[in-house]
């Protein structure tokens, strides 16, 4: 398996795509920090963006590169090597590639020039979503078989996750305005890894306006050892519960 | 104003110390009561290192009671320590300690008891029930002490400096840690409170009530379980004080309630949960104060009217107001909003648009507290861009007309 | 070496394969032969695990294939249609498969690789080459480990007359080490020489499995194209 990545990491490195979303999030975090003075401020305005760009181009760069690389599974696939181990070793080459182009784009500019916990947690936040998004858009290039459904399916899995959601969590609280929702809220922010990672960010960041009302239950359960550690496990269960049924599938998919 | 009292003070303090007054000493083991019943009018009374145990001592003459080397008193957690019931009596330079503790009467270190002119300085004050207690004085000065407290909940301590129907008192660079309230005022008229430091108390930092004609500078309040309350009353000034790091689902920077025509300017609200929450406040100024990295920069319920907010920096709050009506009876006028994002095409130094401070999100949490769950969401994002587009939820009025595009250097 | 039990295999409602039973030995060289359609591919995917039958199983060399892999250490493969990685070099790409496939003392057959004179090409890039020379690839890397059972899937498609013969020399050569090859070609002509014996597949089912001697007998011709079209003619008078 580990040739395996090497060779998919070494495929995915020379893709101009990669150096791309690398620039991109350099550019945009080095600019961030340049022009505000604020240090919190920047970091805010990066998780803000990085909410938004890193799970769109993980799923839509790991969908469009499954696709792309079916030559190399069929290529791979009539040589003596395991069918799972072949998709696990695409999948971590892939994740691989996007976690260091992470950890160029926002990773570097954090550790030079806002070494903070904040930075930190934003850092991990970015790469958690990777993971999440990798596995999902994995799941939905095995599941479909045509390219444009399955980039479509990514992409709705991404438009479905950052608006639509929240959306739906806005509606059901102003439909049920008159019960007290915290725990549900809590309950509903665990069914969408963007809006745990956002959450995790904020109560480290935003501390003062989370906590200003409403806060104090969000900040006992998410403050608490037990909350941090639910959320840590949750944020596990979106990044791994996708990719195994993704491997399940493939060992029976007929290629 | 606090020259003039300060003047006042200090010329009464000055008449009290007769060349002719005569010099007493107590050393440990001799009585300071014995001393003050046989010291007459006007005497100073040295009391030299050591401990004293003296089961409360009471000051009935005027008299200066001066601690060499901070002399121990200590009320061994029974009784009040000092009780001041004569003018012109003044008491400086002790380690006053464990006064006792009781449900029914508020013991204290220092007690001044209906007296005038009294001056409590430079003294250490550790582990009493209240510190300085002043009821029905007027024209004293307390200053540059240090009061300290370890004590655990409101209901087993104190107030750090206390004071109850007293007027024109000058509280001066004291420096107040662990008591319930640092500094409470309680029908306390045309006094002063300047330099002082109140730090981690378990309420407030300064608990103000029915306290009119009072003015409040160059303070600094930290840390405190519920920041500063300020309630039902007129005339208050307060002027470049620091609010600072006061967190906490019921902590403000300040708490304004029931204020009228007064004045605050030139602050600053750092990392507060709110700096600034005003309820059933009016005609209030609100001028060159910094609202730095809070949760809400100010908190302005429905019931408050004719305030004017004018010239502050309002920077990295997460939101700059918050407030739960759609009524606008207060004006917001060239502030500064770092969530500014219009322009200036005629370079006046002024937005050609006006700002509005309102959020659609800061409503909606208004109403609805569960839906801070989705704060910073890019869908929120969405909705706001389009109601700042075209405002249809916020109120319509609630706007800046004239932003500054650049901070003020305050 | 390869037995195949009542494989079926259905793609929606398409019957592809249709419980096929047949057994190859090692040492023959069978020509999988069919229309357009017949199951052959979809026959050979199934040796590979590729495609996954519905029903009944397969076994090489005693050993049920179903969920494993280590038996495909045994076979070398040619695809019909050969795809590699756009952004690899001929070289990076034989390097891969080596360096995933290659165990200890394993010997390599190179002799395809020399024959085709690739090494003079081995710094392009795959989505440079010709299909004919994508196909030489594919043939090399078939060859490349020394497999018992070869399977070539329209190994002569695209192939220039001249590689045409190279490859076909290779096939001869290793068939008389007693390796078992499966070829299918729609060009019967190539295959005249090579093969020992003819598996025909029609709509899913197997038609027939003989000798190539046996079926020059019942049709009186040498030649392999004239020998299906004999069959083909008898197969429609019978109905």
């Amino acid at each position: 398996m580990k040739k395996i990545i090497k060779y998919s990491l070494l495929d995915i490195l020379r893709n101009r795509v990669i150096l791309a979303y690398t620039a991109l999030l350099a550019v945009v975090s080095i600019s961030l920090f340049m022009m505000e003075d604020n240090p919190v401020k920047a970091v805010m305005s990066l998780l803000n963006i990085s909410l938004l760009i890193v799970p769109l181009v993980s799923s839509i760069f790991c969908t469009i590169y499954l696709y792309n690389s079916a030559e190399f599974i069929e290529l791979l696939v009539a040589q003596p090597i395991r069918r799972s181990r072949l998709l696990w070793g695409v999948y971590l080459g892939m994740i691989t590639a996007l976690l260091i182009a992470l950890s160029l784009g926002i990773g570097l500019p954090l550790l030079l020039l806002q070494p903070t916990l904040s930075g930190l947690s934003l850092f991990l936040t970015s790469a958690a979503l990777t993971i999440v998004f990798s596995s999902l858009a994995t799941l939905s290039a095995v599941l479909t078989r045509d390219k444009a459904k399955g980039i479509g399916v990514s992409l709705l899995l991404w438009f479905y996750f950052t608006f639509i959601y929240d959306g739906i969590v806005l509606l059901v609280l102003f439909q049920m305005a008159d019960y007290p929702l915290e725990t549900t809220m809590i309950g509903m922010s665990m069914l969408n890894p963007i809006d745990l990672g956002r959450i995790g960010m904020l109560l480290q960041l935003d501390i003062s306006a989370m906590m200003g009302l409403t806060g104090a239950l969000f900040q006992d359960f998410f403050g608490n050892g037990f909350g941090a550690g639910l959320v840590i496990l949750v944020m596990l269960g979106w990044m791994t519960f996708p990719i195994l049924f993704a491997i399940r599938r493939f060992n029976n998919k007929d290629l | 104003m606090i020259r003039q009292l300060l003047f006042v003070i200090g010329t009464q303090l000055a008449t009290l110390l007769p060349v002719q007054a005569a010099e007493h000493l107590v050393k440990p083991g001799e009585s300071i009561q014995a001393a003050i019943n046989k010291a007459s009018k006007g005497d100073l009374i040295k009391v030299m290192p050591g401990t004293y145990r003296e089961k409360g001592i009471i000051i009935n003459k005027q008299l200066v009671l001066r601690g060499i080397d901070y002399p121990v008193l200590d009320g061994e957690k029974k009784y009040e320590v000092l009780t001041i019931t004569a003018d012109h009596v003044v008491v400086e330079g002790f380690e006053i300690i464990r006064s006792g503790y009781s449900s029914m009467d508020e013991l204290a270190a220092v007690r001044i008891k209906q007296a005038s002119y009294v001056g409590i300085r430079n003294n250490r004050l550790r582990e009493n029930f209240f510190g300085i207690y002043c009821q029905h004085a007027s024209y004293s000065l307390i200053a540059n002490n240090d009061i300290k407290s370890t004590g655990g909940s409101e209901l087993d301590a104190g107030n750090g400096i206390h004071a109850w129907k007293s007027d024109h008192l000058v509280i001066d660079g004291n420096f107040i840690n662990g008591h319930r309230d640092g500094i409470y005022f309680e029908f306390v008229t045309e006094s002063t409170i300047t330099n002082n430091k109140s730090h981690r108390n378990i309420r407030y930092g300064l608990h103000f009530m029915f306290s009119h004609q009072d003015i409040y500078t160059n303070n600094t309040f930290s840390e405190n379980g519920a920041g500063v309350a300020v309630m039902y009353s007129r005339q208050v000034t307060m002027i470049r004080n620091h609010f600072l790091d006061n967190w906490g689902s019921a902590a403000y920077g300040i708490l304004l309630k029931d204020i009228s025509d007064s004045y605050a300017a030139y602050n600053e609200f750092s990392r507060n949960t709110a700096a600034i929450y005003m309820e059933g406040s009016s005609r209030l100024t609100i001028f060159a104060n910094r609202f730095l990295q809070n949760g809400y920069g100010i908190r302005i319920q429905a019931s408050c009217d004719n305030n004017v907010i004018r010239k502050n920096n309002f920077i990295a709050n997460s939101f700059d107001i918050a407030t739960n009506g759609s009524l606008v009876l207060n004006s917001f006028n060239e502030n500064y909003w770092d969530k500014y994002e219009g322009f200036d095409l005629n370079r006046d130094g002024i937005g050609d648009v006006p700002y509005r401070p309102l959020s659609l999100f800061a409503l909606i949490v208004e109403r609805n507290n569960s839906a801070m769950m989705l704060f910073r969401s890019p869908m929120v994002g969405l909705l706001e861009k389009a109601e700042k587009i075209m405002p249809g939820i916020t109120p319509e009025k609630l706007k800046d007309d004239q932003p500054s595009m650049k901070p003020f250097p305050l | 070496m390869i037995i195949a039990t009542n494989v079926q295999k259905k793609f929606g409602r398409l019957v592809a394969l249709d419980s096929i039973s047949l057994s190859c030995n090692k040492g023959q060289t069978i020509a999988l032969i069919g229309p357009n359609g017949s199951g052959k591919t979809t026959f050979i995917k199934c040796l590979l695990g590729m495609v996954i039958p519905d029903s009944g199983f397969i076994t090489v060399n005693q050993e049920n294939i179903h969920r494993t892999w280590e038996y495909r250490q045994h076979i070398g493969y040619m695809p019909q249609i050969s795809r590699f990685p756009d952004n690899m070099t001929i070289e990076q790409v034989i390097d891969m498969v080596r360096d995933i496939r290659y165990k200890p003392g394993q010997e390599l057959d190179e002799e395809l690789i020399e024959a085709f004179d690739l090494t003079r090409m081995y710094g392009k890039r795959m989505r440079t080459l010709s299909g004919g020379t994508r196909q030489k690839v594919s043939a090399c890397l078939a060859f490349l480990f020394k497999p018992d059972i070869l399977i070539l899937d329209e190994p002569t498609a695209g192939l220039d007359p001249v590689a045409s013969e190279i490859l076909k020399a290779k096939i001869l050569k290793e068939k008389a080490k007693g390796k078992l090859t499966l070829i299918t070609s729609h060009v019967l002509s190539d295959l005249d020489d090579l093969v020992s014996e003819i598996i025909y597949l029609q709509e899913g089912q197997l038609r027939f499995h003989e000798s190539v001697a046996e079926l020059q007998k019942k049709t009186g011709e040498a030649k392999l194209n004239r020998v299906m079209a004999q069959i083909m003619l008898q197969k429609t008078a019978q109905r």
